[in-house]
């Protein structure tokens, strides 16, 4: 057992890596905070919506998938921003603590 | 049903956009080619359109949810069953609840009864996208003509 404290965004990596583990049929331990979702771990779009799914259920939240689609697009934002597991889990918990705050 | 235009539902008898439910009626015809293979002197609809009638109904529902703002496009089967034999004649209750409103999906489970009886289930999921050229008023004219109700549909009256 890790000496380390579980922050959330340490607690969330753990989760979102077992969903996309279990989802994508991936190793686990291929799968790093630094991982990109498509560049790295090869999850395809259909893919991603499966491990949304996941995710959404999960956290009970709506990942805005369509909207950082859209941005990412558009050139105004960074894939990585988005793909990057340890990003992805920050906007997660951000998300989750918005929904406890409504 | 015309099973070979791949019209599955022939009239929506319920739609309750609150509770993200729809039933919906299906007859399958006394004649059709899909039974001269399936089997030959055996009819039986196959299982693969029984998950597609799973699919239109749940598709008309995600419509009717949406507003007709987007298409929903069959992206998983998940746990289908089969639990019995659907031959020709057979007046089909189909009913689907919407499980998830994702962005940019949905994620809906769907049933087929038969006198009460459960034939089949599925957990359906859709991509949900902006509707191709040309497809928007072709879906419409389909979910009016089996009474979906559209009064909240938006766009262009017919």
């Amino acid at each position: 057992m890790s000496d380390q404290p579980i922050t959330g965004t340490s607690a969330t990596f753990d989760r979102v890596a077992d969903i996309i583990a279990d989802t994508a049929d991936i190793p686990r331990d291929k799968i790093t905070p630094e991982s990109h979702a498509i560049d790295d771990l090869g999850i395809d779009s259909l893919a991603f919506l499966d491990i949304a799914f996941a995710v959404d259920k999960a956290f009970g939240i709506k990942l805005p998938l369509e909207r950082w689609t859209q941005e990412v697009n558009e050139g105004k934002v960074p894939a990585e921003e988005y793909f990057v597991l340890k990003n992805l889990c920050a906007r997660i918990d951000g998300l989750v603590a918005e929904k406890a705050k409504a | 049903m015309r099973l070979e235009y791949f019209e599955m539902i022939d009239q929506v008898v319920h739609l309750d956009r609150a509770a993200g439910r729809i039933e919906a009626l299906a007859v399958v015809p006394d004649a059709s080619p899909v039974f001269e293979g399936h089997f030959p002197g055996h009819p039986l609809v196959p299982g693969v359109l029984l998950a597609e009638t799973m699919a239109q109904a749940s598709g008309y529902l995600v419509l009717a949810h949406l507003g007709f703002a987007q298409m929903p496009f069959l992206m998983a089967v998940d746990k289908a069953r089969f639990r019995s034999f659907v031959g020709p004649g057979a007046t089909l209750n189909v009913a689907a609840s919407l499980e998830h409103d994702g962005s940019g999906y949905a994620v809906t489970k769907a049933t087929i009864r038969h006198a009460g009886k459960l034939l089949a289930d599925a957990e359906l999921r859709f991509r949900t996208m902006p509707f191709p050229d040309g497809l928007d008023a072709p879906m419409r004219a389909r979910a009016r003509a089996i009474g979906l109700p559209m009064e909240d549909a938006g766009g262009v009256a017919p």
